[in-house]
């Protein structure tokens, strides 16, 4: 469905991609992963051909449409901050894009009319096409810019920080709707975040970027099981570092067993409930290195100045020059 | 405690109150009234008669003559410039915002000066243009050029900030779903930009209408062809016809009550409309 080659793109001396190969097949869903500055919004932006590469091509569906407009992609675009007209009902927002459509593709007002409120019953605001964005709430504004994109039939739905600018709540409830909708429509989707949660229960595939380049490909699982380099490790999910000769050993605050004659001990320092676990944190005797352990909390919390110690039961090495090396220690 | 730290005391209070209105008082309403006054000082019959003379007739035609077509003529310029500058990145805009402020920062009489340098009769193209019989300096040409020159920064000035601020992802999505630019401008960037830009207007308006300076010099001060209001008070000024001055500048005041009200009120418009936004 989209097949990027050697994309590269530069604003003044910053170099902000430096030559992206990635493939999409059709109904994927994909998230862009990354910190702010990796690239990951210039990248989705030259997809949609609001910005254009310096060098590279970008097919979809087979064409090439490395030097065509965002006019003439047929991409739908959700916006962060939705971008909505304000001074236009929803309806008519939503209506945007096929009354702007001119010659044989026009569609008359009242099937326009009629297409706005069926895409108003899909994103579940069906009765609200009279009010302007500014009466409704972040997440309906959102879904009001989701169902305008969706409007024009778009072969692709690019999507910008999706949920960025919504709260912690309301962002759980439209991830999960989101996910159903994808579920019913097919549509190839690619959205970018800086939340790995959220690309983890979203995507299909997840792409890691980092400083305009990307890290890793994979399914959720891979990316977050088996990270390829220090960076994913790092930035998807939680990770404890250990120096080790040529390297460093990363392991998850999970993966570990704990033995009363383990070959680490943790001098605990602070510790609270995360959830369905105990979150201890403290240095590791000997080397000083902080750590976080997660403990099953169905036993009692551990306690301030105990010592716990522990293996890593998964862990993985990583060589000074990159390189990685997967191993079950003990 | 932190509240009363940045309160004055009562009598500072008023003390500054005090201060700011018999300056405002002293500076801005005492001369207005004085207008006022003096214009009426012999009644409303020499004051109306005064309005009525062929001259000042011809000189608030002109007047209004010039605003129509200075005004419309930067409002265009004042989009286009402020729309470049805002929403595409290209060689040389420093240099276009600061050239956009040149009118404000150059002395008028100066402004005045360069048209009569370009196109006066031993200027750049004075003998060019006295060869095929045209007449800048002088005549009508002129004060409209001096006078879109004065008056180009107030649309330009009021709409960037507007829409720098908006930045450009109304015009991204409108593209991104087909519009084409004319379309995206029409219905999705001037909505947006509606009441700044009918207050950058209104400021240009009331310049265009009050412009002395730079117009003075291209004028020639012909009675009943080239004189506009502001320099038709100065003529029956100095002839000592303080009645028929008055009431002319009269006029002008009562312009500058109206661009203030409908700036009022457009600010209360504009303010409850930034409010919605968010």
């Amino acid at each position: 469905m989209i097949h990027l080659r050697g994309i590269t793109k530069r604003f003044g001396d910053y170099a902000a991609l430096h030559g992206i190969d990635l493939d999409v097949a059709p109904g994927e869903f994909i998230a862009l992963l990354g910190p702010s500055g990796s690239g990951k919004t210039t990248l989705l932006r030259i997809i949609a051909g609001l910005e254009f590469q310096d060098s590279g091509t970008v097919l979809l569906g087979g064409e090439d449409v490395s030097s065509t407009p965002v006019a003439d992609r047929h991409v739908g675009f959700v916006f962060q901050h939705y971008a909505l007209f304000r001074h236009m009902t929803v309806a008519d927002n939503v209506a945007f894009g096929l009354s702007v459509r001119r010659g044989k593709g026009r569609l008359p007002k009242a099937a326009r009319r009629a297409r706005a409120e069926e895409l108003l019953r899909l994103v579940q605001l069906e009765g609200l096409g009279s009010r302007y964005p500014g009466q409704l709430s972040g997440g309906q504004r959102q879904r009001v810019a989701l169902a305008r994109a969706l409007a024009i039939e778009p072969r692709l739905l690019l999507l910008d920080e999706p949920f960025g600018a919504l709260d912690a709540k309301v962002r759980k409830d439209l991830r999960r709707w989101l996910r159903d909708l994808h579920k019913a429509m097919g549509l190839t989707s690619i959205f970018v975040t800086h939340d790995q949660e959220e690309a983890l229960e979203l995507a299909d595939r997840v792409v890691v970027m980092n400083q305009g380049r990307i890290e890793q490909i994979g399914a959720p699982d891979a990316v977050y099981m088996n990270p390829e380099t220090p960076f994913v490790s790092h930035f998807v999910g939680e990770t404890n570092r250990l120096p080790a000769a040529g390297g460093e050993i990363h392991f998850r605050p999970h993966e570990i067993t704990l033995s009363a004659d383990g070959a680490e001990a943790l001098l605990v320092d602070n510790v609270f409930r995360k959830g369905a676990v105990w979150r201890a944190e403290g240095l590791l005797e000997g080397s000083g290195q902080f750590v976080e352990l997660d403990l099953p909390s169905s036993g009692d919390a551990p306690q301030l100045g105990q010592t716990i110690r522990f293996n890593p039961h998964r862990a993985r090495m990583f060589t000074a020059d990159g390189d990685q090396t997967q191993g079950e220690t003990r | 405690m932190s509240v009363q730290a940045i309160t004055e005391s009562p009598v500072m209070r008023a003390v500054l109150i005090t201060i700011a209105l018999v300056f405002l008082g002293f500076f801005l309403l005492l001369p207005l009234l004085a207008v006022f006054s003096e214009a009426l000082r012999e009644g409303a019959g020499p004051f109306l008669d005064a309005l009525h003379t062929a001259d000042a007739l011809a000189a608030i035609r002109l007047t209004l003559l010039i605003a129509a077509i200075s005004v419309p003529l930067n409002m265009v310029f004042g989009i286009a410039a402020s729309w470049a500058i805002t929403k595409f990145q290209f060689p040389g805009k420093a240099l276009l915002i600061t050239l956009i402020d040149l009118p404000f920062s150059v002395s008028p009489v100066v402004s005045g000066l360069i048209f009569v340098l370009l196109f006066g009769a031993n200027g750049l193209f004075g003998a060019w243009l006295a060869e095929h019989d045209l007449k800048i300096i002088f005549a009508v040409p002129g004060i409209v050029l001096a006078t879109v020159f004065i008056t180009f920064p107030f649309v330009a000035r009021e709409l960037i900030p507007l829409m720098l601020e908006q930045g450009k992802d109304d015009e991204e999505a409108a593209i991104s779903l087909g519009a084409n630019g004319w379309q995206t401008f029409w219905h999705v960037t001037l909505p947006n930009i509606r009441w700044g830009l009918l207050y950058g207007v209104l400021l240009c308006n009331a310049r265009a209408m009050g412009e002395f300076g730079a117009v003075s010099v291209v004028s020639g001060h012909i009675r009943g062809e080239t004189n506009t209001m502001p320099l038709h008070v100065e003529i029956l000024y100095n002839e000592y016809d303080f009645v028929g001055a008055f009431a002319v500048a009269s006029l002008l005041a009562l312009l500058a009550l109206v661009t203030l009200v409908a700036k009022t009120v457009l600010e209360w418009r504009f303010g409850l409309h930034a409010g919605a936004r968010h």
